[in-house]
């Protein structure tokens, strides 16, 4: 660990190319809590708009009309109007007429912080994208299978959670990883309302240290290494659920 | 489909269908029991009605009448406007450098030479893996502002540099879509047209690319969605686009109770575009599945 942080002291002194994150221990823990905040943000996220696509793509077959057209209404809007005002909309639009709550302090305070809402807004813009990917996987599984489980006396639902959703699932999983590829991206824009993660924190470094393009470099790296952990993650697990004959 | 009251039911109320029958257009999901509907621009009026009733609604609570938020909405609308017309010319641009740029890298990438062919995947992944925000960060922060050419001193305007921003990722999805469009051509095709001696590049150019136009197209307009949608970036790095303008409004505005009216109305500004864009995207993906 001394000697890393040498390495990189003596970069700086000697050449200028200043990584402060590898040698000041404040800068470092500083820059790995942007890391941990990003990471919070994307696993609730991923797993939050998830749920949100399986009650969704399930309400999508709801018998009573009005439902479907709340669910389709909340996908158009969500997929046809950019992430960055949706986020904005949130926090500054439906935050501004929330109630306030005195804290400990007796500072009256919003009840949900900035980073609540860009988790609420980022689940629902991944969620409405999960939905749609949800229902084709479902309406992928053939026909015949279906009937074949409702031949074996399978009801509705029990059909529904031994057969379709199974098969569905590894049908859109392709489609489910580029989404959540995305949502993992899209966490970035949570800086514009001041979300402590990795591109926020880096820009508190570097207009200190006036060190922008290593921090920079240092902000994609840390997002390729999160995506590409996350593809390597899917590509194991899907290939664990591997059926044959609907090997996708 | 065939209708008598003797076959089983599947759920829904949907008759079995019977083996042999002449297979029809489907009116339901096949599963779901989902009805495919026809909606058309219904949910964006919705969406306006239900926005101005959360308006007038806020209006309500903060004892202002209604009129006057939707007369300040209706006030300001001919300026979001303008900064709505430069987020269609920074995603016009940078879906036109992207292309441009992204063709090529999209060929490179199925290059018979291998160093060509791994160094435009390395890009190609670099540029399509990273955050849209931390590209623009970078052409933002790291090309200057202006620069000599032949003596004469180049200012570029913020606009502009964050058009070049948002077209790195859009080079790498090109170059995607390109490659994946290609290779989505069976190779049955080279094959025959080798059989029938027309070099590489002619079966490139006059057999496979032809084919594959039609399959790109779809995903393409989907990307110039997005990147509609992403010139709103522009807001993070200073460039006065519509959601800036909507800031600049509200900040003049000085009304707690304009924050949300405002921030749906320009919501519905971008829906009103891009919806109808995704729609015809739809439709023509379906109009051209390759019937397998």
């Amino acid at each position: 660990m001394e000697t890393i942080g040498q390495f990189f002291y003596r970069l700086n002194e000697d050449y200028g190319i200043n990584f402060p994150v590898f040698y000041d221990a404040w800068e470092f823990w500083r820059f790995a809590e942007g890391i941990v905040t990003t990471l919070e943000l994307s696993v609730i996220c991923v797993v939050m708009s998830l749920v949100v696509g399986l009650v969704g793509s399930w309400l999508q077959g709801a018998a009573f009309a009005p439902i479907r057209w709340l669910v389709y209404a909340y996908i158009q809007f969500f997929r046809n109007t950019p992430p960055l005002a949706q986020l904005y909309f949130f926090y500054f639009g439906l935050g501004s007429i929330m109630p306030r709550v005195v804290n400990d302090m007796g500072v009256p305070q919003a009840i949900l912080g900035n980073y609540e809402w860009a988790v609420i807004s980022l689940t629902l813009f991944a969620g409405a994208f999960n939905i749609e990917i949800f229902r084709s996987g479902i309406e992928a599984v053939p026909t015949t299978t279906v009937e074949a489980a409702r031949a074996l006396g399978y009801s509705r639902l029990k059909s529904y959670i031994h057969v379709i959703f199974p098969l569905a699932i590894r049908i859109c999983m392709p489609g489910l990883t580029n989404n959540l590829v995305n949502l993992l991206k899209t966490t970035a824009i949570a800086y514009a309302i001041g979300v402590s993660e990795v591109l926020y924190v880096a820009n508190q470094i570097w207009a200190v240290e006036f060190n922008v393009p290593e921090m920079m470099n240092l902000v994609l790296i840390t997002y390729l290494i999160i995506v590409s952990s996350f593809v390597r993650l899917t590509t194991v697990v899907s290939r664990r659920m591997r059926v044959p004959g609907f090997n996708w | 489909m065939h209708n008598s009251s003797t076959t089983p039911k599947l759920g829904r109320g949907q008759p079995m269908p019977v083996v042999g029958a002449p297979p029809k257009e489907r009116l339901f999901c096949r599963y779901t029991g989902l009805p495919f509907t026809r909606i058309t621009l219904w949910h964006g009026c919705i969406l306006l009605v239900t926005l101005l009733l959360m308006a007038s609604g806020a209006a309500a609570a903060t004892q202002t009448d209604e009129l006057s938020v939707l007369g300040t909405l209706i006030k300001w609308t001919p300026l979001l406007f303008q900064g709505f017309l430069l987020n269609l010319l920074m995603s016009a641009l940078a879906m036109g450098i992207g292309t441009a740029i992204g063709v090529f890298l999209g060929l490179a990438q199925i290059s018979l030479m291998p160093p060509v062919r791994t160094s435009s995947w390395l890009l190609t992944q670099l540029l399509r893996n990273s955050p849209w925000l931390v590209t623009l960060f970078y052409v933002m922060y790291l090309i200057p502002f202006e620069f000599e050419v032949f003596g004469v001193l180049v200012i570029m305007p913020d606009w502009v540099k964050a058009t070049f921003g948002l077209s790195l990722p859009v080079l790498a999805n090109v170059s995607e879509i390109v490659r994946g469009g290609i290779q989505s051509i069976p190779e049955t095709q080279w094959e025959a047209s080798t059989s029938l001696a027309f070099s590489r590049k002619q079966t490139l150019w006059m057999i496979v690319i032809p084919q594959c136009l039609k399959r790109m197209l779809p995903p393409w307009m989907n990307l110039y969605a997005i990147v509609t949608m992403a010139t709103v970036l522009g807001n993070i790095v200073g460039v006065s686009e519509a959601l800036t303008l909507t800031r600049d409004i509200l900040a003049s505005e000085a009304k707690t109770d304009m924050l949300l009216p405002m921030y749906g109305y320009i919501l519905v500004f971008f829906f009103l575009y891009i919806y109808p864009i995704s729609r015809l995207t739809i439709y023509l993906e379906r109009k051209w599945t390759v019937k397998g």
